[in-house]
């Protein structure tokens, strides 16, 4: 075990082990600080801003991306100053004025107090992704595929495939799919297939020898049996059938 | 700076192998050197580039062979003065006549009357628009005089591509001083009392950067030179690194030293093809003569240097952002929360420092840190290089004592503002600095004082506007830059920036809300606390300065529908003075939309409003400013 370090989460006492950061100590804590582009199985990233909260050290404060700020002896955080309440209510209405519909932004808007954006109504937008690069990193990260990424810059950054064209290294294992937060990634399975609509990357499933279920695509099946040193046909049974 | 030989040692032909040998070799490329012999210094910068500064250097050897003077006249392509907008820029040596706008046709009467007779062509040197004086000597014209020229001084003594005017000049005197009289705990000690701060925006002290480096865990630890210079209008870094690429190196070669590294990347932007190209070239030189590399100048310490061009994204020019890119990844900014100076490149220890804070290295070297410390004010030393633009007489680089006030930057150097025009307000600090109107004209210009009045150092650049400036216009146009520029990873910055555009570029439609100036403060004070990086936390300088100082611009522009400056389209009109017009017809043809009518001569001509574009073009043309914008 890490050495632990004692600190001050919104006047508690806590400890937490060296190299956690502020963020996981509180959520050890049942201390609830909103996040959208954190996922504790992946590298935090500090894009959507929203788990900002403000530190004490040396008498001096200052705002920081919980997520990514490493926990330290004696410092005193604070969640919910007035600062950080205000700085987190203008994220949100930038996400209102981008996400126009997306159920999840709205629900997380109207906790924070947020009703409608500041922004003129012509000018809101109904877009689904929220940049956040929660899918493009567990296609990194988790899978080892890569197989997306964020393209482009500032205004026109988008999450795609190589050139917009097909995904050609998708293996459709579906994990940007279930990791998305706002579920714009559309995953549609009819028969023996599967599409990754987004990425336009159709699937052959494999079919269980022995129960006849669809169970996973063969290209993902394949990867992992190669990945892992499976022997062939290994894959043949679904797993309940196993 | 050079010193006395040493009576025995023979000058190297190739490696340098002891601070004895450079001596040698200085000695022999000084005494090469005489200093009597006419030598024409003509800027082959990238700024004489384009007024066609190689083919006027080819017509002066050309005209040199021509009248058998190849032995009695040397000729020689330099780095840029800095007085760009009054290039080609020449001086002649030894008497240091100082010729501006010299074109190709120039050169035979310049071989002639100058070098041959010694005679000094007035029409040719630079004359004050507002005294009308004319200046023989470079350092007499009123840009130069007021400057303090430590760095850039040398720009136009050397050719750049040669190691051998750089070491004649004194160079690299302060390495060998170095390597073999001082500690790497005392080198870094020596930049700390000398008080310098980095001068690639940030103002960190750079002792404390080398020393927590240099203290930081592991064995290979990386020092980089940032020179992805991006601000518009600027070009400091750009000009020392074509001008002096030598002075750059031997800074990072002694930072290396200090620190504890032994592995250098210049990152560089590609669009500085000369730059590229002269640094390029330097370490070769500096490796052929063993002043870079393995054993350097037989000390046994090694330091290896590489270039990394970058691919012009502004973001790049953020530490971690170069870092990221350096690696070969997307140039995106990291959170700082752990330092680079602990993990940078590669996770491992990274001493990163822009091109001038290096170039400042052997000055305080050679010179000591009491003698820097000396220079500028209680906590800013040194001096600073700005790029003088905009609505000045006088623009180009310079290089000024911290402290100097910006009334004497811009009325002095400068030479006030154009036109006989009203002075408006000075950006400072590139495109996310802040405007400094009139009534902060005296203050010191150093670090703190700039931050205190809402803008900042940057990296130097400094833009003047006048009277015809729309504020809301030029606060739109940079936040229009650096919205292009933003990366888009967090959520503020490119959010934000793109409602903040919309926002401005209603206002400037008069389409602006009441609300609106609120609502830019609102967002302002999110992209300042929530951003990711530098770029985001300091875009909103030119909206919240401009909504500090002209908040009466913006007003105007939301509650009157009207641009006070004229510029913003949608909220002005050309017109005729009717008393004023004596129907010349001059600006008749010109206008693109044929809206003038000639009616007769002596009688005004006509402006049909529906068919005009506001184009300006009659404004322009019009002697007489017989045509209103209201």
């Amino acid at each position: 075990m890490n050495k632990l370090v004692n600190l001050t989460i919104d006047g508690r006492k806590l400890q937490g082990e060296e190299g956690q950061t502020v963020l996981e100590v509180a959520r050890d804590n049942g201390i609830d600080i909103p996040t959208l582009c954190y996922h504790e199985e992946i590298e935090p990233y500090g894009a959507c801003r929203l788990c900002l909260v403000e530190v004490t050290k040396n008498n001096r404060s200052r705002l920081v991306t919980s997520c990514l700020y490493p926990i330290e002896e004696g410092l005193v955080v604070k969640t919910a100053t007035e600062r950080v309440i205000s700085n987190r209510k203008m994220l949100m209405e930038l996400l209102l004025a981008r996400c126009q519909g997306v159920k999840v932004i709205e629900d997380m808007a109207r906790k924070l107090g947020v009703d409608k954006p500041s922004f003129k109504p012509e000018y809101w937008e109904k877009n689904e992704c929220i940049l956040c690069g929660l899918c493009t990193r567990a296609c990194a990260e988790v899978v080892g595929t890569s197989a997306i990424s964020l393209v482009n810059r500032g205004v026109n950054r988008e999450v795609a495939a190589p050139f917009l064209e097909t995904a050609e290294d998708c293996i459709g294992c579906g994990s940007c799919v279930y990791i998305c937060p706002t579920k714009c990634i559309k995953m549609e399975e009819n028969g023996d297939t599967r599409t990754i609509v987004n990425w336009k990357a159709t699937f052959k499933m494999q079919k269980c020898q022995k129960c006849g279920k669809n169970f996973a695509p063969v290209k993902q099946l394949e990867y992992f049996r190669k990945k892992l040193n499976l022997p062939e046909g290994f894959f043949d049974v679904c797993p309940d059938c196993r | 700076m050079a010193a006395k030989p040493k009576p025995k040692e023979k000058a190297p032909t190739g490696r340098v192998n002891s601070p004895k040998q450079l001596e040698a070799l200085r000695a022999a490329i000084v005494a090469r050197k005489n200093p009597k012999k006419p030598c024409i210094a003509l800027c082959v910068g990238t700024g004489c580039l384009a007024y066609g500064c190689v083919d006027i250097l080819q017509a002066f050897k050309n005209e040199i062979t021509k009248q058998k003077l190849e032995n009695s006249v040397d000729v020689r392509g330099t780095g840029c003065p800095g007085f760009c907008e009054r290039g080609a820029l020449l001086t002649i040596y030894p008497q240091g006549v100082f010729y501006q706008r010299v074109r190709i046709e120039d050169v035979p009467e310049i071989v002639n009357e100058t070098i041959v007779k010694g005679r000094v062509i007035s029409r040719l040197l630079y004359q004050d628009p507002n005294t009308k004086q004319h200046y023989e000597k470079e350092a007499d014209v009123p840009f130069y005089s007021r400057q303090m020229r430590l760095l850039l001084d040398a720009n136009s003594k050397i050719d750049p591509t040669s190691i051998e005017d750089y070491i004649g000049i004194g160079g690299y005197s302060a390495l060998a001083k170095v390597l073999f009289q001082i500690k790497p705990e005392q080198v870094i000690d020596k930049v700390k009392k000398s008080g310098l701060r980095g001068r690639g925006g940030g103002g960190f002290p750079t002792g404390n950067k080398w020393q927590s480096t240099r203290d930081a865990e592991g064995d290979i630890k990386y020092v980089i030179c940032n020179c992805d210079e991006g601000d518009p209008g600027a070009f400091m870094d750009r000009s020392l690194m074509e001008g002096n690429p030598h002075s750059v190196l031997e800074g990072m070669i002694i930072g290396a030293y200090a620190i504890g590294s032994h592995e250098g990347y210049v990152y560089i932007r590609h669009e500085y093809p000369m730059a590229v190209e002269n640094v390029m070239m330097a370490i070769k030189q500096a490796e052929s003569k063993g002043l870079l590399g393995t054993n350097i100048l037989g000390s046994g310490f090694h330091f290896k240097l590489k270039v990394s061009r970058g691919g012009g994204a502004f973001v790049c020019g953020e530490s971690t952002a170069l870092m990221a890119s350096l690696e070969g990844k997307v140039g995106e900014p990291r959170a700082k929360y752990v330092h680079t100076s602990e993990k940078g490149l590669y996770n491992r220890p990274s001493n990163l420092n822009n091109v001038e804070t290096w170039a400042n290295i052997p000055h305080i070297m050679l010179k000591g840190a009491d003698w820097f410390s000396g220079i500028g004010t209680m906590t800013s030393k040194g001096t600073k290089i700005f790029s003088l633009v905009g609505k000045v007489n006088n623009t180009g680089l310079i290089e000024v004592p911290m402290g100097m006030k910006l009334r004497d930057i811009v009325f002095g150097i400068g030479g006030g503002i154009r036109d006989g025009k009203k002075f408006k307000a000075v950006q400072t600090g590139g495109p996310s600095g802040g405007f400094i109107p009139e009534s902060h004209l005296d203050i010191a210009v150093d670090f703190d004082e700039l931050t205190r009045v809402g803008s900042m150092m940057g990296s130097g650049a400094m833009i003047v506007t006048d009277e015809n400036t729309c504020m809301v216009d030029m606060a739109k146009y940079f936040v229009n830059f650096l919205q292009e520029e933003s990366c888009g990873k967090c959520l503020p910055c490119r959010e934000g920036l793109k409602r903040m555009i919309q926002i401005l570029t209603d206002i400037t439609d008069g389409k602006g809300r009441d609300e609106d100036i609120e609502l830019l403060e609102r967002l302002a004070a999110t992209l300042k606390d929530a951003s990711l990086c530098a770029l985001g936390q300091t875009a909103a300088n030119p909206v919240l300065t401009t909504i500090r100082y002209f908040r009466d611009e913006y007003e105007a522009h939301i509650k009157e529908h009207r641009c006070p400056a004229g510029v913003c389209k949608p909220l002005i009109t050309y017109s005729i003075i009717n008393e004023k017009c004596p129907g010349c017809g001059k600006c008749v043809e010109p206008c693109p939309t044929k809206a003038i009518t000639f009616v007769a001569k002596k009688q005004p001509v006509i402006l049909d409003q529906e068919k005009c574009i506001k184009c300006g073009t009659c404004y322009d043309i019009c002697n007489l400013k017989a045509v209103a914008i209201k």
